[in-house]
């Protein structure tokens, strides 16, 4: 393969390698970009920069750039990269994209190998402590910590925070506490949305009766196989517990297989381990272990199946064509209270914003994400939809789709409870091992106190 | 390669055309069951493979609704999942093929001449504590690629004696020589091993009666055992494509969104919760086509009788 | 960068590395002393000894040091890393599904392989017949998992099926069967998707080593009366015995590595894990990085056996 013309070649390769080095030198230096000049901004005098005086703070940020690491992928990154365009007209710092779904285990390695982005988009609370513990993450700055006050409650704020010292603002959000539907099935068949829990399990009857299985489910996600059950023992939880109990269960104050913990696992029971319930348009009980999360749901748009309890990211799930909005082929109802004692509570998801520098362009990338301004210019950004923010001051009105602007109401809503994904602020071995682990094993067989006291003994100590 | 004349050309001058022999050998092979056995193991292997090529045409809410056979009582097609493959990123998908193919090449050609060097020295060289470095190499393959990342990445990005970091945003050559160098290094053990296995099947003499000439190792190297070993170096190179072709981990862990093959792009292709799985399937041949074409066309170096005749016995 | 750069710098690349072999082999190439002798052996080895050593050993080494520390990395444990792998109540389980992947998966991927590449040499289709078992091979993981989704995946039988394999089921009358979830099968079932991969790579080496058999000695047999079995079992198969070993022993070796089947298809539930996951899970999920180094340096023990096999059948080969 090399033979022949390895004599002739030296000289040839000889000029070729010199060739690249210059190449290569070339490249470098283009990269270094403009002097800083601090003093004024880009964006004085500029209208779109009005709400944005914060970022002044940080002079001309011209020719910087921010590596930003997420795990949001195509399509979602183009609303993301949209939404940064008026940063850069601010500040002529240009921030740049970068979307794995191999996220959580490229960001360890990136952090620990001493190459980690200047910012990256940490989905859990439990992550965010994992990182802050490996002592590279930057605590946020004094804007962006003045902003997370203003513009988010005191709870999204604590989820930024390890240890009382606030490092990540909230950025995007999620709904989980939803039940989707059918509103033309339920019209045609004459039934209500449920408010209460009860009148949801007489409706379940109900439907039982008439020989459609109401409910249909699937926990299958590849590793994180299991998921969407610790979801629905955590809302439940929330719902026959309240969130005193539950934030004690999530910080293990109380033991993971508390008596509460099995009684609202017994009431996830009564509904996805119920045969007469389950599992609508895919087979029995055990099939809900097997059945992809993503395709759990659509049995709804076959008549199969009546209810399926899922968060409003499953609105993308939705074959092209299907109408999702309240008298569409689908939509979803706010899954009920269980009593009245403890309001209306809400489990949900987010990301949060962690810097692993303190350069002025990063920490004014930073204060830019959390300011409502950021937040209406996403909403803008995403016409498909899919986004929502539990920022104060997202207008609703800005939401493209139906879900999620109901998504949007129930988090600005004074009176709901809001309450974060448990099992994404618990330890890894528990949040993203054993808690998946037990609850498909319990899905398939398992008692439910042998499933807690598994998951119980696992938590490190 | 083909047109390399070697100067001890004892192999092809005696070698018998393959002609008649292949067809009475074929006979001898060929009954009724040995063909229906093949054809047995060809359907079963390709089912599943046919399965996805269908569903890579049909639209989504049938793949999720009944099952791929169904086309052929009911057909309905649809291009729109390669449309969406081909044209639902920003940055064109040529790009992504350009990233792959200047990401593999080298990352083929490199390892099989280090190895293939390597190799040669472990058979046909003496030099003290060889049996024993060659065993350590072979159990390396064992070493999990996952481990080697921090410590890899480490060295690329801060390396010592203040030499050139070979990631980050300065990198050179565009980011590429973390790519090379990591793939190049994960070949190796298994190159080493297989090359060895076919070097030391060439007959001993060959090489004794080439020193006797008074030929050198690299000059037996170049012109004996090269043309020689064209089938085996067309087999791990067809291997050694493969893998770094279908590649994910070395890619993003070592390179940037300006050096990402395709794989990184199909990777993303479901969406951030894999909602869209079904794209996969166009995904999946589009990044097909080009290996399956290094295939075939790397067929030709598996020729027959290149050691015929050349030693009896 | 544009395309005409990058592939400028991969030329770049590739000229720059033969250059610096060429000018190593020419520079070693005149010696003719004892000394010269080592140099020469030094400038054929050594370029693969310093990238295997700073790329395979170097991590290889640390790791070993880092599974006797703690998650942290910080505190000093000792063997305590080990000790918890083996008291886990589901290491057992863990260990007899590693054990029966990595019996049959090599066994089973070689013996079709070889049976494949001997009907179709010399055939006809023998391009074609070779492109359909190297398609699993060339099929990257993704699309892996979407076929065997599309085999695997179960519905009540009173539904429309979408896996082939239910389908059949069914279609002979019989219920649909969860393929993935009923234990000890499961296991079973996630190793034919292995084979199916492998075959191929067993195939191609294999097929390469047939070519090299001498047609002379295929035209003895034939002249003595041998049947396509017997030629089989007495030319081919001691031909290529050595072959047939580096086949066995590497696809050995991926099997222990391999989780990604396990990780797409149940992720490791149902009693299906094998080491490899766990090794994947504890460093990536769990961020415990001292108890999965410490279980990737028990894969590694397991593969000494496999190594020690193939260093006797390499002084076999030399005493002959």
């Amino acid at each position: 393969m090399r033979s022949r013309n390895t004599r002739r070649g030296v000289a040839f390769a000889a000029a070729l390698a010199s060739t690249g080095l210059i190449l290569a030198g070339c490249a470098s230096s283009d990269s270094g970009g403009g002097e800083a000049v601090s003093g004024t901004w880009p964006g004085e005098g500029k209208a779109e920069c009005e709400g944005l005086s914060q970022l002044a703070d940080f002079g001309d940020l011209s020719g910087k750039s921010i590596s930003v690491y997420t795990s949001i992928v195509a399509p979602e990154d183009k609303p993301h990269i949209d939404s940064w365009k008026l940063f850069t007209t601010c500040t002529g710092a240009t921030p740049k994209y970068e979307g794995s779904k191999e996220f959580e285990a490229q960001l360890q390695v990136r952090v620990q190998a001493g190459n980690p982005p200047d910012i990256a988009y940490v989905p859990q609370p439990g992550l965010l402590q994992t990182l802050v513990g490996s002592g590279k993450v930057v605590e946020a700055p004094s804007q962006v910590s003045d902003n997370a006050d203003k513009w988010f409650g005191e709870d999204w704020k604590s989820y930024g925070s390890v240890d009382g010292t606030f490092y990540a603002a909230p950025l995007g959000a999620n709904v989980k506490s939803f039940v989707w539907y059918s509103p033309k099935m339920f019209a045609d068949k004459g039934w209500d949305i449920p408010k209460t829990w009860d009148d949801m399990l007489a409706l379940s009857d109900k439907i039982a009766a008439s020989g459609m299985k109401p409910w249909c489910a699937g926990i299958e996600s590849g590793e994180a196989t299991g998921w969407p059950a610790t979801d629905w023992l955590e809302d439940v939880l929330l719902r026959s517990a309240g969130p005193d109990v539950y934030d004690q269960w999530v910080s293990h104050e109380i033991p993971f297989n508390d008596p509460a913990v099995a009684t609202a696992l017994d009431d996830v029971g009564g509904i996805l381990k119920n045969d007469k319930y389950v599992n609508g348009g895919i087979g029995d009980v055990s099939s809900i272990a097997t059945t992809a999360f993503q395709d759990g749901g659509l049995p709804i748009l076959k008549g199969d199946c009546a209810m399926h309890r899922q968060a409003s990211f499953y609105a993308a799930n939705w074959p092209e064509g299907t109408d999702v909005s309240e008298n569409g082929d689908v939509f979803a109802f706010y899954l009920p209270p269980m009593g009245e004692e403890f309001g209306n509570p809400v489990l949900g998801g987010g990301e949060f914003v962690a810097a692993f520098s303190d350069r002025p362009e990063v920490q004014a990338f930073q204060t830019y994400l959390s300011t409502d301004v950021w937040a209406n210019e996403k909403a803008k950004a995403s016409p498909a939809g899919g986004w929502v923010s539990a920022n104060k001051g997202l207008d609703i009105a800005n939401l493209a789709s139906p879900i999620d602007q109901l998504s949007g109401e129930i988090l600005q809503d004074p009176d709901a409870v809001f309450r974060f994904d448990g099992s994404d602020m618990m330890p890894g071995e528990v949040g993203a091992g054993s808690f998946w682990k037990e609850m498909t094993n319990w899905i398939t067989g398992e008692s439910t106190q042998d499933a807690l006291d598994n998951i119980e003994s696992s938590w490190p100590s | 390669m083909t047109t390399v004349k070697p100067d001890l050309g004892a192999a092809e001058a005696d070698a018998p055309g393959p002609e008649p022999v292949s067809t009475s050998a074929h006979q001898a092979l060929s009954s009724p069951w040995a063909s229906m056995a093949a054809v047995v193991i060809a359907v079963l292997w390709t089912i599943p493979t046919l399965g996805l090529l269908i569903t890579s045409f049909r639209p989504e809410s049938d793949i999720t609704s009944s099952g791929w056979w169904n086309i052929f009582t009911n057909p309905s097609f649809t291009m729109s999942n390669y449309d969406q493959v081909l044209h639902g990123s920003d940055t064109k998908l040529t790009t992504y093929f350009v990233n792959s193919i200047v990401i593999t090449l080298p990352a083929v050609v490199i390892p099989i001449c280090i190895a293939t060097l390597a190799a040669y020295a472990f058979v046909w060289m003496k030099f003290p504590g060889r049996d024993l470095l060659f065993v350590a190499i072979f159990a390396l393959q064992i070493v999990p690629i996952q481990v080697t990342l921090i410590p890899l990445l480490k060295l690329y990005v801060h390396p010592p004696l203040n030499l050139m970091p070979l990631a980050g945003p300065d990198a050179p050559g565009g980011g590429f020589y973390t790519l090379w160098l990591s793939h190049t290094i994960f070949a190796l053990p298994l190159a080493i091993y297989l090359l060895h296995n076919f070097m030391s099947q060439i007959p001993g003499e060959l090489i004794e009666s080439a020193r006797v000439d008074g030929a050198g190792h690299v000059q037996i190297f170049t012109r004996i055992m090269l043309p020689l070993m064209a089938p085996a170096i067309a087999a791990f190179g067809i291997l050694q494509f493969l893998w770094v072709w279908n590649d994910l981990l070395v890619a993003i862990t070592f390179g940037s969104p300006t050096t990402f093959p395709l794989t990184a792009r199909l990777a993303e292709l479901s969406g951030t919760r894999g909602n869209d799985w079904f794209l996969l399937s166009a995904g999946a041949f589009v990044a097909l086509v080009v290996p399956l074409i290094v295939f075939l066309s790397l067929q030709r170096y598996f020729v027959r009788g290149l050691l015929a005749g050349s030693v009896k016995g | 960068m544009s395309t005409g750069e990058k592939f400028i710098q991969m030329f770049i690349a590739i000229a720059v590395f033969f250059a610096v072999i060429a000018v190593i082999l020419l520079a070693t190439q005149r010696m003719r002393s004892r000394t010269g002798e080592l140099a020469q052996a030094a400038a054929f080895v050594l370029p693969a000894v310093i990238l295997i050593g700073v790329g395979l050993l170097y991590p290889a080494v640390t790791s070993m040091y880092q599974s006797l520390f703690d998650k942290t990395g910080e505190g000093f444990v000792g063997l305590d890393n080990y000790q918890t792998i083996f008291t886990d109540s589901e290491q057992l389980l863990v260990l007899r599904n590693t054990a029966a992947w990595v019996i049959l998966v090599p066994i089973v991927s070689t013996a079709i392989g070889l049976i494949y590449a001997v009907l179709i040499d010399r055939s006809r289709f023998e391009k074609f017949a070779k492109a359909l078992i190297f398609l699993p091979m060339a099929i990257s993981l993704v699309g892996a998992s979407i076929i065997w989704k599309f085999v695997y995946d179960y519905r009540d039988p009173t539904q429309d099926q979408i896996g082939v394999a239910n389908a059949v089921l069914k279609g002979l009358g019989l219920d649909t069967y969860k393929f993935l979830l009923n234990d000890p099968w499961n296991t079973l079932f996630l190793i034919i998707i292995l084979i199916w991969v492998q075959v191929g790579f067993a195939m191609t080496i294999l097929s390469a080593s047939i070519k090299a058999i001498p047609d002379d000695m295929i035209e003895a047999s034939r002249l003595d009366g041998a049947t396509g079995l017997q030629q089989f079992r007495f030319i081919t198969v001691p031909s290529i015995r050595p072959s047939l070993i580096v086949v066995v022993t590497t696809i050995s070796i991926t099997t222990l590595k391999a989780f990604d089947i396990v990780r797409t298809t149940t992720g490791g539930n149902f009693d299906t894990s094998v080491l490899a996951y766990q090794f994947y899970t504890e460093y990536f999920r769990s961020y415990n990085q001292g108890l999965a180094t410490a279980i990737a340096v028990l894969i590694f023990i397991l593969v000494m056996p496999i190594v020690i096999y193939n260093v006797r059948q390499m002084r076999k080969l030399e005493a002959r």
